[in-house]
């Protein structure tokens, strides 16, 4: 009930009005952590570095829940009051109609419609709203977890006609109002005329997979490995949020390995028998049994998950410590960033 | 038995997780030394660990490496997993966690329990009298939420799987694939041999812990009638705290 009656300080109910759910768009944050034990999978944004900067704009934590906006996107109904930023795929976002840019915070002085159009870069898109959305946690996430239909709302992908309410905003989000209300404008919504420009640039397609060696990857036949690193892979129609299934080149080992189960996580790159890669993502089961040959950079999960199906990939070799400052580079720009917002809004 | 000379060891995964591996076979020595290091990082937890997930002779510990103050966050996970690796006693006795399951064998539940005892020569009462003698070790859990790996199964009451599987199998349904049997936690497509159904949820968003079984556990299943199943059932739609 306390979905319909939420009141916030000022007294107003805000939410957002599914008119038009889109493809797949469903509520995720940055996952469902300490329940892999019990067979429970991670689930979370599927481009978490976009999910993060959207959050981070809007003066979110972090791990505030976001809509993952698939391919087609949704029209929705936003409510006077709401603060909300647009990251990851380009979309063709607009709001009553005229062009939004994205990667900065927009804030509506009347009810507004948010619609999406037609997809330029990528396919994954992120919507944060100021307060994030007031979902109950399940198992410490508001990831929606599919399969098992719980988490997010209601356990499942937006419908025509949910209504969706927005938590209470913090002061960050309040300040970044505060120097939005300052600006002049005519329209029904007002954005700031900062962006994070140099973020958005590292969002710009590409279809170099940087890669590390994983567990099995000296049982791969020499053979294999060449094709492996110079050949072009498809990725295939099957392709979801558990993971992409590449087609090119047949991957073969060695001799034929008995593996019993052991983890998988997200850029895991596994061999079953048909010998087309799978690389793992969002939903991948708690654990896997194929022979992993390689492990995509956490810089470059990025880019994997905004390419859809039929683009070609190849990869690149890196070793693991390469990948390790490459992470700790970007986590710095993030930190950075936060450290703008907060010099900018103050 | 063969002792196993497996030397514990430690790898880097990604820039996130590390995995131990304790042995290269499934046996329940190995297991139970996965089980110890659980418990242990359980009750100590290190500084910046997220999670981590046990399998049939492995663990993988998944951290935040900018909780480590380091350029290389891995090498001091390394020190710390070493450093509890070597204090741990893998040889001490622990106590059997065992969790009994009520099944409602054979009839509309358990609609390949004659097929099952066809194929081993046995009757349907045999059947049902060997599956629920044994004590099953719970591997590992994985495949979906609460479904539990057990192992233990006797070789009598084998069966291959179906060769056209089944759209849907309800949540609860115990079968038979091979030498394994398992329960089913959530309704799923499968091609096992359905033997019976437990009133027992085996997983349960309001349940603490969510899923009744966990690694290192030990599962008996002991037979109920279709009275008491329908009983339990009712009992565990209006209580959650039943498990």
């Amino acid at each position: 009930m306390d979905l319909l009656f939420h009141v916030h300080k000022g007294g107003e109910i805000v939410n957002i009005s599914v008119l038009n759910p889109g493809l797949l768009t469903t509520i995720q944050d940055l996952g469902r952590n300490g329940y892999q034990k019990y067979g429970v999978i991670v689930s979370g944004a599927m481009d978490t570095y976009a999910m993060r900067l959207s959050n981070i704009i809007v003066g979110n934590e972090e791990n505030e829940g976001v809509l993952e906006i698939t391919f087609v996107g949704p029209s929705l109904k936003l409510e006077k009051g709401t603060l909300f930023s647009i990251t990851g795929a380009d979309l063709s976002p607009t709001i009553n109609g005229k062009k939004i840019s994205r990667g900065r915070p927009v804030y509506l002085n009347k009810d507004c419609i948010l619609k999406f159009g037609s997809c330029i870069t990528g396919c994954r898109c992120y919507l944060a709203v100021a307060g994030g959305f007031d979902v109950p946690k399940v198992m410490d996430s508001k990831s929606t977890y599919l399969r098992a239909e719980f988490g997010g709302f209601k356990g499942r992908a937006l419908k025509k006609g949910d209504i969706l309410s927005i938590g209470i905003k913090n002061s960050k989000s309040t300040k970044i109002i505060k120097k939005l209300e300052e600006i002049k404008v005519k329209d029904d919504f007002v954005a700031s005329s900062w962006y994070i420009k140099n973020f958005m640039k590292q969002n710009v397609e590409s279809t170099v997979i940087r890669v590390f060696e994983d567990r099995q990857f000296q049982k791969v036949s020499d053979e294999s490995i060449d094709k492996f690193f110079s050949s072009k892979f498809n990725i295939d129609t099957r392709s979801d949020r558990m993971g992409y299934r590449l087609s090119g080149e047949k991957i073969e080992l060695k001799e034929k390995l008995e593996m019993i189960s052991e983890e998988v996580s997200v850029g895991t790159i596994q061999i079953p028998p048909d010998g087309n890669p799978i690389i793992l993502l969002a939903d991948r089961q708690t654990a896997g049994g194929y022979p992993k040959i390689a492990h995509v950079a956490s810089i470059d999960i990025q880019k994997i998950v905004q390419l859809k199906p039929n683009d070609k990939i190849t990869f690149k070799k890196i070793t693991l410590e390469e990948a390790e400052k490459l992470y700790f580079e970007r986590e710095k720009d993030i930190l950075e960033l936060k450290k703008s917002i907060k010099l900018i809004t103050i | 038995m063969e002792k196993d000379k497996f030397k514990t060891e430690i790898f880097q995964i990604s820039e996130t997780s590390v995995l131990i591996e304790f042995g290269s076979k499934i046996s329940e020595d190995i297991n139970k030394k996965v089980r110890t290091f659980c418990t242990y990082l359980d009750e100590h937890p290190f500084n910046g660990l997220i999670e981590y997930v046990p399998a049939f002779a492995s663990v993988s510990v998944i951290y935040n490496p900018l909780y480590m103050n380091s350029e290389s966050p891995y090498e001091v996970v390394k020190s710390i997993l070493e450093d509890i690796l070597s204090k741990l006693d893998f040889s001490s006795i622990d106590e059997e966690h065992i969790v009994e399951i009520p099944v409602c064998y054979g009839g509309e539940f358990g609609p390949d329990i004659e097929h099952v005892a066809e194929i081993n020569n046995l009757t349907v009462d045999e059947v049902i009298k060997i599956h629920s003698e044994e004590k099953y070790l719970v591997y590992m859990i994985g495949f979906a939420p609460g479904f539990p790996y057990l192992g233990g199964m006797s070789e009598k009451i084998a069966a291959p799987r179906r060769e056209s599987p089944r759209t849907a199998i309800p949540a609860g349904s115990v079968g038979i694939a091979g030498m394994q049997t398992g329960v089913y936690p959530i309704e799923t497509p499968g091609g096992w041999q359905l033997i019976g159904r437990t009133p027992v949820k085996m997983f349960n968003l309001d349940g603490n812990p969510q899923s009744i079984l966990k690694s290192g556990d030990i599962a008996k299943f002991y037979p109920i009638s279709y009275e008491e199943y329908l009983k339990l059932r009712h009992i565990q739609k209006n209580n959650k705290s039943v498990c």
